[in-house]
């Protein structure tokens, strides 16, 4: 809301010299926020005068320009010479001269220079050169009652001004117009506040038939009319700049003075031709598909829920929202009619957003309107049209409806202390009401309190104390620490995945924050199989790019697009992983409840609302790509590869202290058939790891053998044990005994290690140490070589025991895996 | 060596004789003093007090001396054997020092040659902050809720007392789930998590709620559609706005120093009653007007804004089943996006969103 200051001091007391900084910050502690101070004009400088054409002698130049040579009495012992290109002027109008070392708005420096063969000592100015409305092609004339030769141009004209730009709450919709800012200043500053809506107002009588088929969306309706009004007049100068300043552009007299008036008192206005209506003006809510042209020249069609000004012909006007283009004051209207009205805020609202139509009238109406303005505000530009303008109010009003009557509201006059934390007597608290239009009575220890017409967001008795607090003042409440209850502390899943992450980090990962968004595309870049249920999405209503329609359900998209990122920026080696929510559609979904807020759902009716919610569990990726460890002059480094994908994934476990599973994994997407592997938690997949599928890589442009690993980390926390019990170990001597097997290359050498592990108890470990493929042993087979630690917990093992275990832990190899011993 | 001197005759046994033993201590003293390294002193040890060196040989013979006189030649000998191996001990002792002088001079390396082959990793800030507000909650016995990023229309507004006509329900807001009659958004603040937690847990309830949260804003430097807020909530007998106020104090000079104030400017938001507005007061420039007005991080104001705050409205403690009459409490909420920031001069929304490893990297695995 832009507040010209001249223009709120009409209505309050603010001592002469009250300066803005102190006013804005006043005005920001009562809740209208200051955004910005406009010094208008600010940057005007030097003379700029009132001048009187003396002579204009027209002279055409041979680039076929026309120029009038003037001589302008500017109040000086001789007239000055000014070249001037505008023609709407003639010898003796009083026009606005810049003299030579004036600033016009813009920085835009007068001079005395050369041009069209003359020195043109000065500038004869247009209204658009001066920052103000207007006929923008032509210099201003100013009426011969308005001033003298000589005069200030800047002050007669209003070009210097402050303007405040508020920043109104919802709720603070009385904020929309002069009179209510300047209600709460006189509040702020305890000084008068002078009404201007505090007019007589006849009642009585008609003055043009209406009728209002929808109460409920339209409670009040006053119509007023103005004849022998007569259009040719101009704005007032002031009236005209005010509505300027306050951010409207002047129009014409009759829609100047509605525009000034939704200013003033925040009721807007609609001005009718009356000698365009036909019959009776009717609201009513519009039949679909109805169309009507509005005043912007748009043809809109329209729906159910939008209300309608109607006559006979059909559709005249968007209530409160935009006039229609047929009945519109225009150049010869010289009968109006004024309405002023009341609508309902959610469904002005409503049509202005689907209209995408935010107009001044909506913007006010949205937020609701005092309903008791309609008759003063009809009134009051009723008396400025005649005013300025000529004609006659004719008599009779036609009021439709009354504003509804606001009821008291009970509660303790302690409430305000209690809720504030401040100490608030009662008397205190009795005049912040009624500062702020309450009326208050007292039983008692109880407030009986019935707020003014124009606060309709004063309902609940927690309103009433937040309109004491801004009086008393928000810095006034003291700072106490609350002490909590005893906590339990972070909870273990959270302690869990900070360990992870830190854990990932501490291995060189670097986490990302992707967005969750997703698409058919990356389906397709991943090689998702048409039935993969990862290719079932939460799809949205508004997805900000139909390539990503909906929710991802998996991280590896978004992460892939960051190594992608990064290698495009030139960082070679890169490992990322992200920790973050996919979601899945729930077969058969079900629409979540929407509940009344007067008391609490039932449990079941919460749990209907859990059970709506897709399934959308925490995730954690990884990838890399790169040189896993550098290079350098300790000598090679190591390029990343599936294995650190599928180390990266048992890091995870060992952190959260969990044994994991691994299987190889032949054809999951978008892994590498041959280079990636599954791991089950018991018997749960809670995720996969490898080399990526080289169409995956081309297709998001990372580098081959680039390698990534997703996990269920939900599953993985869950598992992870709350108390590890302590490990028995024996301090006997260990006994080392190597064992080389060969296998078929298909056989796994978790397989074998599994077999090895579980032959004796007295294996105290097992460990793969080399793979072997070549001359030594026969094609399609590989030579594991595994080292095994064996030891008893009570004695010294001796030759034949640790011979025996070696053996039975060859045995069990051969007898899972085929596995012969290389001798 | 001599034969054993069997009949007890006085035998003259030439190296026992005083001058002759003395001859050879001299000799291996000479020859120890000339040593200059392990190795040579090792083969004077062998040729100057082994068992077949003069003196080990003129030891052996003592015995073949008659009774009467061992004990001279026996003290002769030893005084010359206990001589040498002294001095051996101490040259040995020197020479060792000089060689592990040698060695480790050898060994020397250039210790300023980068060992960087390993990768270094780090932590999102986002996530950094997000667990560094929380500890300063818990540190205070609050604790930390979570709740789904898709949630139930009835829970991210209805019961938030967002009305069915609040503008911030529409498309051009809110992300909805297809079809829109399914009820579902994705969240736009985290207070579903405060109404989930009073709905299902029963007073005194202290928690903070960070978590990331959904606008339908195009990206820009200085918006994102995905963001982050950390909310707290706290619903107790008797809280009032003093106490939102010291919990406020405290969360300020807790993450930006000690002597960081807060105020309060009026506000609205549905979901309290009264509201406000919370101005931190510059962490930088500490509103100092000599420095305000150049400051960078509040722009000159000498405060920025942080984030929302107030009293719960009691139409949300009733919709979310906490009996006003006996319970009240506050809640605020912040943009840790925005919170990092100004607290880190970032400039650009894009640079926390865009995954280059470059921004995440110095902020290590805290914050």
């Amino acid at each position: 809301m832009r507040v010209p200051i001249d223009w709120l001091r009409q209505y309050v007391d603010l001592p002469a010299d009250q300066s803005i900084e102190d006013l804005t910050e006043k005005l920001t502690m009562l809740d209208l926020k200051l955004e910005e101070v406009d010094r208008v004009g600010a940057d005007i400088q030097g003379s700029l005068v009132i001048g009187k054409v003396l002579s204009a002698e027209k002279e055409v130049h041979s680039n076929g320009k026309t120029i009038n040579w003037c001589q302008v009495d500017v109040g000086e012992a001789e007239p000055r010479g000014i070249v001037c290109g505008a023609h709407n002027f003639g010898v003796g109008d009083l026009v606005i001269a810049a003299l030579p070392g004036a600033t016009l708005p813009g920085g835009f420096q007068i001079a005395a220079r050369e041009t069209y063969g003359h020195t043109s000592d000065g500038m004869i100015c247009s209204g658009a050169e001066l920052g103000i409305g207007g006929d923008p092609s032509g210099i201003i004339v100013l009426d011969p009652t308005e001033a003298m030769v000589g005069d200030d141009a800047i002050e007669l004209l209003g070009l210097r001004a402050d303007v405040i730009d508020l920043e109104v709450n919802v709720d603070r919709a009385y904020a929309l117009s002069m009179r209510g800012v300047a209600r709460d200043a006189a509040l702020g500053f305890g000084v008068a506040f002078h009404d201007p809506a505090l007019i007589d107002v006849p009642s009585g009588g008609e003055s043009y038939p209406i009728r209002v088929d929808d109460a409920a969306a339209c409670p009040v309706f006053v119509a007023r009319t103005v004849t022998g009004f007569d259009p040719t007049r101009p704005t007032p100068r002031h009236i005209a700049r005010r509505v300027e300043l306050a951010g409207m552009r002047p129009i014409s007299l009759a829609v100047d003075i509605t525009n000034y008036v939704m200013l003033e008192l925040g009721q807007p206005i609609h001005g009718y031709d009356r000698d365009k209506l036909r019959g009776t003006i009717v609201v009513r809510k519009a039949t679909a598909g109805e169309r009507l042209t509005t005043l912007d020249g748009a043809k809109r069609t329209l729906s159910a829920d939008d209300l309608l000004i109607t006559d006979d012909r059909g559709p005249i006007g968007l209530a409160g929202v935009m006039g229609g283009a047929d009945v519109e004051l225009g150049d010869f209207t010289t009968n109006i009619v004024i309405e002023a009205a009341h609508f309902d805020p959610p469904m002005i609202a409503r049509t202005a957003r689907l209209m995408k139509l935010p107009s001044e009238a909506s913007k006010r109406f949205e937020r609701s309107v005092d309903p008791e303005l309609p008759p003063y505000a009809a009134q009051r530009v009723a008396e400025l049209l005649v005013e300025f303008g000529g004609g006659t109010i004719e008599d009779g009003v036609t009021s439709v409806g009354v504003a509804p009557v606001r009821k008291p509201v009970t509660f303790d006059v302690g409430l305000a202390a209690r809720v504030t934390g401040i100490a608030i007597d009662a008397a205190t608290v009795i005049s912040a009401l009624e500062a702020n239009g309450c009326l208050v009575t007292v039983d008692g220890t109880m407030l009986s309190v019935t707020p003014p017409s124009w606060r309709p967001d004063l309902v609940d008795p927690y309103d009433f104390a937040e309109e004491v607090l801004r009086v008393v003042g928000y810095d006034k409440v003291p700072s106490i620490l609350p002490t909590a209850p005893a906590g339990r502390g972070l909870s273990a899943p959270q302690r869990l995945r900070r360990r992870v992450g830190i854990a990932l980090a501490g291995a060189g990962f670097v986490e990302v924050k992707s967005f969750p968004f997703a698409g058919p595309a990356d389906w397709d870049n991943l090689g998702l199989p048409a039935d993969d249920a990862r290719r079932r999405q939460v799809l949205l209503e508004n997805p900000l790019s139909a390539e990503e329609p909906g929710l991802t359900t998996t991280l590896l998209p978004g992460l892939l697009k960051a190594l992608a990122l990064n290698v495009g920026r030139g960082q070679d080696d890169i490992a990322v992983f992200e920790t973050g929510r996919v979601f899945h559609p729930k077969a058969g979904s079900i629409d979540a409840p929407v509940y009344g807020v007067s008391k609490r759902p039932t449990d079941e009716e919460i749990a209907a609302l859990d059970a709506a919610l897709p399934d959308q569990p925490q995730r954690i990726a990884i990838a890399l790509t790169g040189e896993r460890t550098k290079s350098g002059w300790w000598g090679k480094g190591r390029k990343a590869e599936w294995a650190d994908a599928i180390e990266t994934f048992r890091l995870v476990a060992r952190t959260l202290n969990v044994a994991l599973e691994i299987t190889a994994e032949h054809d999951h997407a978008p892994w590498h058939p041959g280079r990636s592997a599954a791991f089950h938690l018991n018997g749960t997949l809670v995720g996969h790891a490898g080399e990526l599928h080289p169409r995956v890589c081309k297709a998001y442009g990372v580098r081959a053998h680039t390698a990534a690993a997703e996990i269920a980390i939900d599953d993985l926390i869950n598992a992870s044990p709350d108390v590890t019990p302590a490990p028995v170990f024996s301090t006997y001597p260990v006994a080392k005994e190597d064992v080389a097997l060969v296998v078929d290359d298909a056989v796994t050498a978790e397989s074998v290690h599994r077999a090895l592990a579980g032959a004796s108890e007295l294996i105290e470990s097992v460990r793969l140490f080399d793979v072997y493929t070549g001359d030594q042993v026969p094609d399609g087979k590989k030579s594991l070589a595994f080292s095994l630690r064996l030891r008893a917990t009570d004695r010294t093992l001796n030759d034949e025991e640790i011979k025996a275990a070696r053996d039975a832990a060859v045995a069990a190899a051969t007898a899972a895996t085929g596995a012969t011993q290389r001798i | 060596m001599s034969a054993p001197n069997k009949d007890y005759d006085p035998v003259e046994v030439t190296p026992l004789h005083a001058d002759q033993v003395e001859s050879m201590r001299d000799a291996a003293l000479s020859a120890i003093a000339a040593a200059d390294s392990l190795e040579v002193l090792k083969q004077v040890r062998h040729d100057h007090a082994g068992d077949r060196s003069a003196l080990g040989l003129a030891n052996r013979e003592i015995g073949a001396l008659p009774p009467q006189a061992r004990k001279d030649a026996g003290m002769r000998v030893g005084q010359a054997r206990g001589a040498v191996n002294q001095a051996l001990a101490a040259r040995t002792a020197i020479l060792e020092q000089q060689h592990e002088t040698t060695a480790l001079a050898e060994e020397a390396v250039d210790v300023t040659l980068p060992w960087d082959g390993a990768p270094v990793g780090a932590r999102h800030p986002l996530t950094t902050m997000g667990e560094t507000v929380a500890d300063i909650f818990v540190a205070m016995g609050w604790e930390v809720a979570e709740g789904p990023e898709v949630e139930a229309e009835w829970l991210n507004f209805d019961a938030l007392n967002l009305g069915p006509d609040h503008p911030a329900r529409t498309l051009q807001d809110t992300f909805w789930v297809t079809p829109q009659k399914a009820a579902l958004v994705l969240r736009t603040h985290t207070s579903p998590v405060q109404a989930r937690t009073m709905l299902m847990r029963e007073p005194p309830i202290y928690v903070v709620c960070p978590g990331r949260v959904f606008r339908t804003d195009e990206l820009d430097a200085t918006h994102t559609p995905v963001f982050h807020q950390v909310e707290g909530l706290a619903i107790d007998e008797g809280l009032t706005m003093a106490h939102l106020k010291g919990t406020l104090d405290h969360f300020a000079e807790a993450m930006f120093g000690e002597g960081t104030t807060t105020r309060f400017r009026p506000s609205y938001f549905p979901f309290t009653e009264p509201s406000a507005e919370v101005d931190l007061r510059c962490f930088v420039c500490k509103g100092d007007p000599a420095l305000q007005r150049e400051c960078r991080t509040c722009r000159g104001e000498g405060w920025i804004e942080w984030g929302g705050c107030g009293v719960v409205n009691p139409r949300v403690l009733i919709a979310c089943g906490v009996d006003p009459e006996r319970y009240s409490g506050f809640a605020f909420g912040m943009g840790l996006d925005r919170t990092l920031m100004f607290r880190h001069g970032i400039a650009d929304m894009r640079d926390m969103v865009d995954g280059d490893v470059r921004f995440t990297l110095p902020f290590g695995v805290e914050l």
